[in-house]
């Protein structure tokens, strides 16, 4: 299921609302929750799940092509676990 | 301080127009939709966001932390997010300590 499918069907099951406006509402949706992970700032979700960030440690890494080390500085990564109810409803139980 | 469902509604309210009620049913509606997608067996792709996959494990062998007795961990499908360039590209600017 893409963006614009996900658009489709709450705006099939929100008919009081306007397709631009639930366009409109996904979008800042999901830009809210990409500013408060770059912030830093955890998501909480209950029966979905969870965002975090991890820390990746600064490592020493390669130029692909010359073989030649690369000092690669640390870095966060945004992370997800699944809520209790998204793990069971997937899973079948 | 995380950002929950009430916050997001808030800001619908705040920035679409929609009233408080159509901004908290919103909310539910695209986390319910997700999930019922998931439920199905479709992976969920929202660009610039990431995808949701899904896994197929088969059964492995595990113990349990507290009595150390070897218990069969079965079967089962999860959930795995993998974000998208976009807001890797973000996140990775961060450069806090949030071992959060």
């Amino acid at each position: 299921m893409t963006k614009s499918e996900l658009i489709e069907l709450i705006a099939v099951k929100q008919q009081h609302l306007v397709y631009r406006d639930v366009e409109l509402a996904v979008k800042t949706i999901l830009e809210h929750m990409s500013e408060a992970l770059s912030s830093g700032e955890r998501i909480e979700i209950r029966g979905f799940g969870s965002f975090s960030l991890h820390h990746r440690p600064p490592r020493i890494g390669r130029n692909p092509k010359t073989g030649e080390p690369v000092a690669l500085p640390g870095k966060h990564v945004p992370h997800f676990k699944p809520g209790k109810q998204l793990r069971h409803r997937v899973n079948g139980d | 301080m995380a950002l929950t469902k009430a916050d997001m509604a808030e800001r619908l309210f705040e920035e679409v127009g929609l009233n408080k009620r159509e901004a908290k049913e919103l909310v539910e509606c695209f986390f319910e939709e997700i999930r019922a997608s998931l439920e199905e067996g479709t992976p969920v792709k929202l660009s610039g966001f990431g995808n949701f996959d899904l896994r197929d494990k088969s059964e492995r062998p595990g113990r349990n932390p507290k009595t150390g007795e070897e218990i069969p961990i079965s079967a089962r499908r999860v959930v795995t997010f993998r974000p998208g360039q976009k807001l890797k590209s973000r996140v990775e600017a961060y450069a806090g300590s949030s071992e959060q």
